[in-house]
Protein backbone atom coordinates (compact mmCIF):
# COMPACT_ATOMS: atom_id res chain seq x y z
CA UNK A 1 0.00 0.00 0.00
CA UNK A 2 1.32 3.40 -1.01
CA UNK A 3 0.86 5.08 2.40
CA UNK A 4 2.55 2.18 4.21
CA UNK A 5 5.37 2.15 1.65
CA UNK A 6 6.10 5.78 2.39
CA UNK A 7 5.89 5.12 6.14
CA UNK A 8 8.53 2.42 5.67
CA UNK A 9 10.92 4.89 4.06
CA UNK A 10 10.40 7.30 6.94
CA UNK A 11 11.27 4.45 9.29
CA UNK A 12 14.10 3.10 7.16
CA UNK A 13 16.54 3.15 10.05
CA UNK A 14 14.41 1.01 12.36
CA UNK A 15 13.39 -1.35 9.57
CA UNK A 16 16.94 -1.89 8.41
CA UNK A 17 17.91 -2.73 11.99
CA UNK A 18 15.03 -5.18 12.31
CA UNK A 19 16.00 -6.80 9.03
CA UNK A 20 19.66 -7.09 10.05
CA UNK A 21 18.67 -9.01 13.21
CA UNK A 22 16.21 -11.13 11.26
CA UNK A 23 18.85 -12.00 8.68
CA UNK A 24 21.34 -12.90 11.41
CA UNK A 25 18.71 -15.14 12.99
CA UNK A 26 18.00 -16.86 9.68
CA UNK A 27 21.69 -17.48 9.11
CA UNK A 28 21.96 -18.98 12.61
CA UNK A 29 18.98 -21.18 11.84
CA UNK A 30 20.53 -22.28 8.57
CA UNK A 31 21.49 -25.80 9.76
CA UNK A 32 17.86 -26.35 10.68
CA UNK A 33 16.64 -24.89 7.39
CA UNK A 34 19.03 -27.17 5.54
CA UNK A 35 17.71 -30.21 7.41
CA UNK A 36 14.14 -29.33 6.40
CA UNK A 37 15.40 -28.64 2.88
CA UNK A 38 15.25 -25.35 0.97
CA UNK A 39 12.99 -26.69 -1.80
CA UNK A 40 10.37 -27.66 0.80
CA UNK A 41 10.70 -24.26 2.52
CA UNK A 42 10.58 -22.21 -0.65
CA UNK A 43 6.80 -21.96 -1.01
CA UNK A 44 5.79 -21.14 2.58
CA UNK A 45 8.73 -18.76 3.09
CA UNK A 46 8.12 -17.00 -0.22
CA UNK A 47 4.43 -16.63 0.70
CA UNK A 48 5.35 -15.12 4.06
CA UNK A 49 7.92 -12.84 2.47
CA UNK A 50 5.37 -11.72 -0.11
CA UNK A 51 2.85 -10.90 2.61
CA UNK A 52 5.25 -9.05 4.91
CA UNK A 53 7.22 -7.16 2.29
CA UNK A 54 4.15 -6.66 0.15
CA UNK A 55 2.51 -4.82 3.03
CA UNK A 56 5.57 -2.78 4.02
CA UNK A 57 7.19 -2.02 0.67
CA UNK A 58 4.74 -2.98 -2.08
CA UNK A 59 7.32 -5.68 -2.77
CA UNK A 60 7.15 -7.18 -6.27
CA UNK A 61 9.04 -10.37 -5.33
CA UNK A 62 11.84 -9.81 -7.84
CA UNK A 63 13.84 -12.32 -5.80
CA UNK A 64 16.93 -10.06 -5.84
CA UNK A 65 16.07 -7.78 -2.93
CA UNK A 66 18.17 -4.62 -2.64
CA UNK A 67 16.04 -2.72 -0.10
CA UNK A 68 19.02 -2.26 2.22
CA UNK A 69 20.82 -0.40 -0.58
CA UNK A 70 17.83 1.69 -1.63
CA UNK A 71 16.77 3.29 1.63
CA UNK A 72 13.92 0.76 2.03
CA UNK A 73 12.22 2.11 -1.09
CA UNK A 74 11.59 -0.80 -3.45
CA UNK A 75 12.96 0.07 -6.91
CA UNK A 76 10.64 -2.41 -8.60
CA UNK A 77 7.82 0.06 -7.96
CA UNK A 78 9.51 2.39 -10.42
CA UNK A 79 7.56 2.05 -13.69
CA UNK A 80 10.92 1.63 -15.42
CA UNK A 81 12.17 -0.72 -12.70
CA UNK A 82 15.33 1.34 -12.35
CA UNK A 83 17.67 -0.21 -9.82
CA UNK A 84 20.49 2.31 -10.03
CA UNK A 85 18.97 5.70 -9.45
CA UNK A 86 16.28 7.98 -10.84
CA UNK A 87 15.68 8.68 -14.51
CA UNK A 88 15.92 12.17 -15.97
CA UNK A 89 12.18 12.69 -16.01
CA UNK A 90 11.45 13.28 -12.33
CA UNK A 91 8.89 16.06 -11.96
CA UNK A 92 9.65 19.35 -10.22
CA UNK A 93 7.56 18.24 -7.22
CA UNK A 94 9.61 15.03 -6.94
CA UNK A 95 6.90 12.85 -8.43
CA UNK A 96 7.14 10.23 -11.14
CA UNK A 97 7.17 11.03 -14.85
CA UNK A 98 5.03 8.01 -15.70
CA UNK A 99 2.70 8.09 -12.68
CA UNK A 100 2.32 11.76 -11.76
CA UNK A 101 0.40 10.95 -8.55
CA UNK A 102 3.26 8.81 -7.20
CA UNK A 103 6.40 10.05 -5.49
CA UNK A 104 9.58 9.08 -7.42
CA UNK A 105 10.81 5.83 -5.92
CA UNK A 106 14.38 7.15 -6.05
CA UNK A 107 13.66 10.50 -4.45
CA UNK A 108 12.24 8.40 -1.62
CA UNK A 109 15.22 6.04 -1.74
CA UNK A 110 17.67 8.85 -1.06
CA UNK A 111 15.56 10.08 1.83
CA UNK A 112 15.56 6.59 3.29
CA UNK A 113 19.27 6.07 2.64
CA UNK A 114 20.09 9.23 4.57
CA UNK A 115 18.42 7.65 7.62
CA UNK A 116 20.29 4.35 7.51
CA UNK A 117 23.88 4.28 8.80
CA UNK A 118 26.01 3.61 5.74
CA UNK A 119 22.95 4.04 3.54
CA UNK A 120 24.52 6.66 1.30
CA UNK A 121 27.48 4.41 0.56
CA UNK A 122 25.15 1.48 -0.14
CA UNK A 123 23.02 3.47 -2.57
CA UNK A 124 26.14 4.24 -4.65
CA UNK A 125 26.79 0.56 -5.31
CA UNK A 126 26.17 -0.38 -8.93
CA UNK A 127 23.41 -2.99 -8.99
CA UNK A 128 23.62 -5.78 -11.54
CA UNK A 129 20.61 -6.35 -13.77
CA UNK A 130 17.88 -8.49 -12.25
CA UNK A 131 18.04 -12.23 -12.78
CA UNK A 132 14.47 -12.66 -14.01
CA UNK A 133 14.54 -16.38 -13.15
CA UNK A 134 14.41 -15.45 -9.47
CA UNK A 135 11.10 -13.62 -9.79
CA UNK A 136 8.60 -14.95 -7.26
CA UNK A 137 11.24 -16.73 -5.19
CA UNK A 138 12.31 -15.93 -1.65
CA UNK A 139 15.16 -13.45 -1.38
CA UNK A 140 15.49 -14.31 2.32
CA UNK A 141 16.36 -17.93 1.60
CA UNK A 142 18.67 -16.90 -1.21
CA UNK A 143 20.60 -14.62 1.16
CA UNK A 144 20.90 -17.39 3.75
CA UNK A 145 22.21 -19.81 1.14
CA UNK A 146 24.69 -17.24 -0.15
CA UNK A 147 25.94 -16.33 3.32
CA UNK A 148 26.31 -20.00 4.22
CA UNK A 149 28.12 -20.60 0.97
CA UNK A 150 30.52 -17.79 1.80
CA UNK A 151 31.15 -19.22 5.30
CA UNK A 152 31.83 -22.70 3.97
CA UNK B 1 41.40 19.24 -36.70
CA UNK B 2 42.90 16.99 -39.34
CA UNK B 3 44.36 13.60 -38.69
CA UNK B 4 47.35 12.34 -40.64
CA UNK B 5 45.99 8.85 -40.68
CA UNK B 6 42.52 9.81 -41.91
CA UNK B 7 41.21 6.77 -43.79
CA UNK B 8 38.73 6.55 -46.61
CA UNK B 9 35.18 7.05 -45.41
CA UNK B 10 33.64 4.09 -43.69
CA UNK B 11 36.94 2.69 -42.44
CA UNK B 12 37.96 3.05 -38.80
CA UNK B 13 40.89 5.16 -37.67
CA UNK B 14 43.76 3.38 -35.95
CA UNK B 15 43.21 3.23 -32.19
CA UNK B 16 45.65 5.54 -30.43
CA UNK B 17 47.30 4.54 -27.14
CA UNK B 18 44.96 5.20 -24.22
CA UNK B 19 41.92 5.31 -26.49
CA UNK B 20 39.16 2.75 -26.40
CA UNK B 21 37.66 3.35 -29.84
CA UNK B 22 38.88 3.95 -33.38
CA UNK B 23 36.53 6.93 -33.46
CA UNK B 24 37.04 10.52 -34.46
CA UNK B 25 34.85 11.75 -31.60
CA UNK B 26 37.08 10.21 -28.93
CA UNK B 27 40.13 11.76 -30.60
CA UNK B 28 38.60 15.22 -30.52
CA UNK B 29 37.68 14.84 -26.84
CA UNK B 30 41.05 13.47 -25.79
CA UNK B 31 42.86 16.15 -27.78
CA UNK B 32 41.11 18.69 -25.54
CA UNK B 33 39.15 20.43 -28.28
CA UNK B 34 35.73 21.83 -27.39
CA UNK B 35 33.52 19.20 -28.99
CA UNK B 36 30.18 19.63 -30.68
CA UNK B 37 27.58 16.91 -31.10
CA UNK B 38 24.13 17.25 -32.57
CA UNK B 39 21.00 15.19 -32.46
CA UNK B 40 19.60 13.77 -35.67
CA UNK B 41 15.92 12.92 -35.56
CA UNK B 42 15.57 9.60 -37.42
CA UNK B 43 12.94 9.86 -40.16
CA UNK B 44 9.53 8.23 -40.28
CA UNK B 45 10.59 6.75 -43.57
CA UNK B 46 12.53 3.89 -45.14
CA UNK B 47 14.45 6.18 -47.48
CA UNK B 48 18.19 6.41 -46.74
CA UNK B 49 18.33 9.82 -48.39
CA UNK B 50 16.12 11.17 -45.62
CA UNK B 51 18.92 10.24 -43.22
CA UNK B 52 21.72 11.70 -45.34
CA UNK B 53 19.78 14.91 -45.89
CA UNK B 54 19.36 15.29 -42.13
CA UNK B 55 23.05 14.62 -41.52
CA UNK B 56 24.29 16.98 -44.23
CA UNK B 57 22.91 20.10 -42.53
CA UNK B 58 25.52 19.60 -39.80
CA UNK B 59 28.49 19.27 -42.22
CA UNK B 60 31.54 21.09 -40.95
CA UNK B 61 30.03 21.95 -37.58
CA UNK B 62 29.71 18.78 -35.53
CA UNK B 63 32.14 16.11 -34.37
CA UNK B 64 29.52 13.42 -33.91
CA UNK B 65 25.86 12.90 -34.71
CA UNK B 66 23.53 11.31 -32.20
CA UNK B 67 21.03 8.89 -33.68
CA UNK B 68 18.13 8.78 -31.25
CA UNK B 69 16.46 5.50 -30.35
CA UNK B 70 12.71 5.99 -30.41
CA UNK B 71 13.06 9.33 -28.67
CA UNK B 72 10.09 10.39 -26.60
CA UNK B 73 8.86 6.80 -27.02
CA UNK B 74 7.85 7.60 -30.61
CA UNK B 75 8.41 5.20 -33.46
CA UNK B 76 11.05 6.15 -36.05
CA UNK B 77 13.80 4.46 -38.09
CA UNK B 78 16.03 2.48 -35.71
CA UNK B 79 19.16 4.10 -34.34
CA UNK B 80 21.24 1.10 -35.44
CA UNK B 81 20.13 1.52 -39.05
CA UNK B 82 20.68 5.28 -39.02
CA UNK B 83 24.17 4.71 -37.63
CA UNK B 84 24.96 2.09 -40.29
CA UNK B 85 23.94 4.53 -43.02
CA UNK B 86 26.01 7.31 -41.45
CA UNK B 87 29.18 5.25 -40.96
CA UNK B 88 29.05 4.00 -44.53
CA UNK B 89 29.92 7.50 -45.71
CA UNK B 90 32.30 8.23 -42.84
CA UNK B 91 30.23 10.17 -40.33
CA UNK B 92 30.89 9.55 -36.64
CA UNK B 93 27.55 8.65 -35.08
CA UNK B 94 26.68 8.22 -31.43
CA UNK B 95 24.35 5.24 -31.30
CA UNK B 96 21.72 5.82 -28.64
CA UNK B 97 20.34 2.73 -26.96
CA UNK B 98 17.26 2.90 -24.81
CA UNK B 99 16.27 0.13 -22.40
CA UNK B 100 12.59 0.66 -23.07
CA UNK B 101 12.16 -1.40 -26.21
CA UNK B 102 14.70 -4.21 -26.06
CA UNK B 103 15.92 -6.78 -23.59
CA UNK B 104 19.56 -7.62 -22.89
CA UNK B 105 19.71 -10.19 -25.68
CA UNK B 106 18.68 -7.70 -28.35
CA UNK B 107 20.74 -4.85 -26.94
CA UNK B 108 24.01 -6.78 -26.79
CA UNK B 109 23.43 -7.96 -30.34
CA UNK B 110 22.94 -4.35 -31.42
CA UNK B 111 26.18 -3.25 -29.77
CA UNK B 112 28.12 -5.93 -31.63
CA UNK B 113 26.28 -5.19 -34.86
CA UNK B 114 26.78 -1.45 -34.52
CA UNK B 115 30.49 -1.83 -33.84
CA UNK B 116 30.80 -4.18 -36.81
CA UNK B 117 29.38 -1.42 -39.00
CA UNK B 118 31.76 1.21 -37.69
CA UNK B 119 29.87 2.68 -34.75
CA UNK B 120 32.46 3.94 -32.26
CA UNK B 121 30.23 5.67 -29.71
CA UNK B 122 27.31 4.28 -27.75
CA UNK B 123 25.05 6.32 -25.50
CA UNK B 124 23.38 4.17 -22.85
CA UNK B 125 19.95 5.44 -21.87
CA UNK B 126 17.03 4.26 -19.81
CA UNK B 127 14.51 5.82 -22.18
CA UNK B 128 11.18 7.55 -21.77
CA UNK B 129 8.19 5.57 -20.62
CA UNK B 130 5.84 4.33 -23.36
CA UNK B 131 3.08 6.59 -22.04
CA UNK B 132 5.02 9.58 -23.43
CA UNK B 133 4.93 8.53 -27.05
CA UNK B 134 2.74 7.59 -29.98
CA UNK B 135 2.33 3.95 -28.89
CA UNK B 136 1.15 4.10 -25.26
CA UNK B 137 -0.43 0.67 -25.79
CA UNK B 138 3.03 -0.93 -26.21
CA UNK B 139 4.79 -3.16 -23.69
CA UNK B 140 7.63 -1.37 -21.91
CA UNK B 141 10.62 -3.70 -21.57
CA UNK B 142 13.12 -2.14 -19.14
CA UNK B 143 14.98 -5.41 -18.66
CA UNK B 144 18.07 -3.27 -17.92
CA UNK B 145 18.57 0.28 -16.71
CA UNK B 146 21.09 2.76 -18.09
CA UNK B 147 23.66 1.89 -15.42
CA UNK B 148 23.47 -1.87 -15.83
CA UNK B 149 23.53 -1.36 -19.61
CA UNK B 150 26.79 0.59 -19.25
CA UNK B 151 28.22 -2.27 -17.20
CA UNK B 152 27.22 -4.83 -19.80
CA UNK B 153 28.61 -2.76 -22.67
CA UNK B 154 31.90 -2.38 -20.83
CA UNK B 155 31.95 -6.13 -20.22
CA UNK B 156 31.57 -6.72 -23.95
CA UNK B 157 34.40 -4.33 -24.72
CA UNK B 158 36.89 -4.93 -21.91
CA UNK B 159 36.22 -8.48 -20.80
CA UNK B 160 35.16 -9.78 -24.18
CA UNK B 161 32.06 -11.47 -22.84
CA UNK B 162 28.30 -11.27 -22.83
CA UNK B 163 26.41 -10.66 -19.60
CA UNK B 164 25.93 -14.42 -19.44
CA UNK B 165 29.70 -14.84 -19.31
CA UNK B 166 29.91 -16.41 -22.75
CA UNK B 167 33.01 -15.24 -24.63
CA UNK B 168 32.95 -13.14 -27.77
CA UNK B 169 35.76 -13.38 -30.28
CA UNK B 170 36.12 -9.73 -31.31
CA UNK B 171 35.22 -7.01 -28.81
CA UNK B 172 33.29 -3.88 -29.84
CA UNK B 173 35.75 -0.97 -29.63
CA UNK B 174 33.35 1.71 -28.46
CA UNK B 175 33.41 4.85 -26.36
CA UNK B 176 30.64 4.63 -23.78
CA UNK B 177 28.38 7.50 -22.91
CA UNK B 178 25.55 8.25 -20.53
CA UNK B 179 22.97 10.95 -20.07
CA UNK B 180 22.46 13.22 -17.10
CA UNK B 181 19.88 15.79 -16.19
CA UNK B 182 21.25 18.42 -13.80
CA UNK B 183 17.86 20.14 -13.61
CA UNK B 184 15.52 17.69 -12.00
CA UNK B 185 14.83 16.28 -8.58
CA UNK B 186 16.79 15.18 -6.59
CA UNK B 187 19.06 18.01 -7.78
CA UNK B 188 21.46 17.61 -4.85
CA UNK B 189 22.13 13.98 -5.76
CA UNK B 190 22.51 14.30 -9.54
CA UNK B 191 26.31 14.46 -9.39
CA UNK B 192 26.35 11.29 -7.30
CA UNK B 193 24.19 9.58 -9.86
CA UNK B 194 26.70 10.62 -12.50
CA UNK B 195 29.45 9.14 -10.34
CA UNK B 196 27.59 5.86 -10.39
CA UNK B 197 27.36 5.95 -14.17
CA UNK B 198 31.10 6.62 -14.40
CA UNK B 199 31.75 3.72 -12.04
CA UNK B 200 29.66 1.55 -14.35
CA UNK B 201 31.64 2.59 -17.44
CA UNK B 202 30.55 6.01 -18.73
CA UNK B 203 33.39 7.88 -20.46
CA UNK B 204 31.37 10.80 -21.78
CA UNK B 205 28.11 12.42 -20.76
CA UNK B 206 25.54 14.32 -22.76
CA UNK B 207 23.07 16.25 -20.64
CA UNK B 208 19.46 17.21 -21.04
CA UNK B 209 18.81 20.82 -22.13
CA UNK B 210 20.40 23.26 -19.69
CA UNK B 211 18.68 26.64 -19.79
CA UNK B 212 19.38 27.39 -16.12
CA UNK B 213 23.04 28.38 -15.92
CA UNK B 214 23.23 28.88 -12.11
CA UNK B 215 21.75 25.42 -11.62
CA UNK B 216 24.25 23.98 -14.12
CA UNK B 217 27.13 25.67 -12.30
CA UNK B 218 25.96 24.07 -9.06
CA UNK B 219 25.92 20.68 -10.72
CA UNK B 220 29.38 21.15 -12.20
CA UNK B 221 30.75 22.26 -8.83
CA UNK B 222 29.24 19.17 -7.20
CA UNK B 223 30.79 17.04 -9.96
CA UNK B 224 34.16 18.69 -9.36
CA UNK B 225 33.88 18.14 -5.60
CA UNK B 226 33.14 14.48 -6.26
CA UNK B 227 36.31 14.30 -8.40
CA UNK B 228 34.41 13.49 -11.60
CA UNK B 229 35.79 16.12 -13.97
CA UNK B 230 38.99 14.21 -14.71
CA UNK B 231 37.14 10.97 -15.23
CA UNK B 232 34.51 11.92 -17.80
CA UNK B 233 33.94 14.26 -20.74
CA UNK B 234 30.84 16.35 -20.11
CA UNK B 235 28.86 17.78 -23.03
CA UNK B 236 26.06 20.12 -22.07
CA UNK B 237 22.72 19.92 -23.85
CA UNK B 238 21.52 23.06 -25.61
CA UNK B 239 18.92 23.93 -28.20
CA UNK B 240 17.14 26.93 -29.68
CA UNK B 241 13.57 27.58 -28.60
CA UNK B 242 11.26 28.37 -31.51
CA UNK B 243 8.83 30.57 -29.57
CA UNK B 244 8.05 31.47 -25.97
CA UNK B 245 4.90 29.40 -26.28
CA UNK B 246 6.86 26.36 -27.44
CA UNK B 247 9.12 26.81 -24.41
CA UNK B 248 6.12 27.00 -22.09
CA UNK B 249 4.66 23.88 -23.66
CA UNK B 250 7.94 21.97 -23.38
CA UNK B 251 8.50 22.76 -19.75
CA UNK B 252 4.98 21.77 -18.74
CA UNK B 253 4.54 18.71 -20.95
CA UNK B 254 7.95 17.16 -21.57
CA UNK B 255 9.29 15.31 -18.52
CA UNK B 256 12.73 16.43 -17.38
CA UNK B 257 12.80 19.79 -19.14
CA UNK B 258 13.35 22.83 -16.98
CA UNK B 259 13.25 26.33 -18.46
CA UNK B 260 13.47 29.19 -15.95
CA UNK B 261 11.02 32.10 -16.14
CA UNK B 262 13.58 34.75 -17.24
CA UNK B 263 14.31 32.66 -20.37
CA UNK B 264 10.62 32.54 -21.27
CA UNK B 265 10.31 36.26 -20.52
CA UNK B 266 13.24 37.06 -22.81
CA UNK B 267 11.59 35.09 -25.62
CA UNK B 268 8.22 36.78 -25.02
CA UNK B 269 9.79 40.22 -25.17
CA UNK B 270 11.30 39.70 -28.62
CA UNK B 271 9.63 40.80 -31.83
CA UNK B 272 11.14 37.92 -33.80
CA UNK B 273 10.97 35.08 -31.29
CA UNK B 274 12.59 32.42 -33.47
CA UNK B 275 15.57 34.71 -34.05
CA UNK B 276 15.73 35.47 -30.34
CA UNK B 277 15.71 31.72 -29.68
CA UNK B 278 18.90 31.42 -31.75
CA UNK B 279 20.47 34.43 -29.98
CA UNK B 280 19.62 32.89 -26.63
CA UNK B 281 21.17 29.61 -27.68
CA UNK B 282 24.39 31.35 -28.76
CA UNK B 283 24.53 33.20 -25.42
CA UNK B 284 23.96 29.99 -23.47
CA UNK B 285 26.71 28.17 -25.39
CA UNK B 286 29.16 30.98 -24.66
CA UNK B 287 28.31 30.91 -20.96
CA UNK B 288 28.57 27.13 -20.89
CA UNK B 289 31.93 27.24 -22.67
CA UNK B 290 33.34 29.24 -19.75
CA UNK B 291 32.29 26.74 -17.08
CA UNK B 292 35.12 24.62 -15.75
CA UNK B 293 35.01 20.97 -16.72
CA UNK B 294 32.77 21.30 -19.76
CA UNK B 295 34.17 19.42 -22.77
CA UNK B 296 31.60 20.45 -25.33
CA UNK B 297 27.98 21.01 -26.20
CA UNK B 298 25.29 18.67 -27.43
CA UNK B 299 22.85 20.51 -29.69
CA UNK B 300 19.30 19.23 -29.78
CA UNK B 301 17.53 21.49 -32.27
CA UNK B 302 14.42 19.48 -32.93
CA UNK B 303 12.83 20.74 -36.17
CA UNK B 304 15.39 23.54 -36.31
CA UNK B 305 18.34 21.40 -37.36
CA UNK B 306 19.17 23.74 -40.25
CA UNK B 307 19.88 26.47 -37.68
CA UNK B 308 22.59 24.46 -35.88
CA UNK B 309 25.39 25.57 -38.21
CA UNK B 310 24.56 29.24 -37.66
CA UNK B 311 24.39 28.84 -33.89
CA UNK B 312 27.74 27.05 -33.74
CA UNK B 313 29.32 29.52 -36.13
CA UNK B 314 28.16 32.54 -34.15
CA UNK B 315 29.13 31.06 -30.80
CA UNK B 316 32.72 30.73 -32.02
CA UNK B 317 33.31 27.53 -30.05
CA UNK B 318 35.00 25.70 -32.89
CA UNK B 319 37.74 28.33 -32.86
CA UNK B 320 38.43 27.91 -36.56
CA UNK B 321 38.33 24.12 -36.44
CA UNK B 322 36.35 22.34 -39.19
CA UNK B 323 35.08 18.96 -38.00
CA UNK B 324 35.33 16.20 -40.57
CA UNK B 325 32.52 15.65 -43.03
CA UNK B 326 32.31 13.65 -46.26
CA UNK B 327 34.23 15.60 -48.88
CA UNK B 328 36.10 17.88 -46.50
CA UNK B 329 39.47 16.68 -47.80
CA UNK B 330 38.90 15.77 -51.46
CA UNK B 331 42.61 15.50 -52.30
CA UNK B 332 43.41 13.22 -49.34
CA UNK B 333 40.42 11.04 -50.15
CA UNK B 334 41.58 10.67 -53.75
CA UNK B 335 45.15 9.82 -52.70
CA UNK B 336 44.00 7.19 -50.23
CA UNK B 337 41.64 5.56 -52.66
CA UNK B 338 44.36 5.12 -55.28
CA UNK B 339 47.09 4.01 -52.89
Amino acid sequence: MYAVRRWSVRHARGLSRVYASFEALLVRLAPLLERIGYPRLERPVAATERAVKGLLFDCKMCGSCVLSSTGMSCPMNCPKQLRNGPCGGVRADGNCEVKPEMRCVWVEAWRGAERIPGGLEAIQQVQAPVDRRLEGTSAWLRVVREKRGAQA
Amino acid sequence: MKFEDEPVPGYPLPILPGHTSPGRFERVLRAGAFAVTAELAPPDSADPDDVYRRARVFDGYVDAINATDGSGANCHMSSLAVCALLTSVGYAPVMQISCRDKNRIAIQGDILGGAAMGVCNVLCLTGDGVQAGDHPQAKAVFDLDSVSLLGIARGLRDEHRFESGRKITHAPRVLLGAAENPNVSPVEHRALRLAKKIAAGAQFVQTQYCYDIPLLRRFMTAAEDAGLLERVFILIGVGPLRTAKAGEWMRTHVPGIHIPDPVIARMKGATDQTREGLNLCVDLIQEIRAIKGVSGVHVMAYRQEEAVAEVIERSGILAGRVPWYPGRDPQTDADRKTS
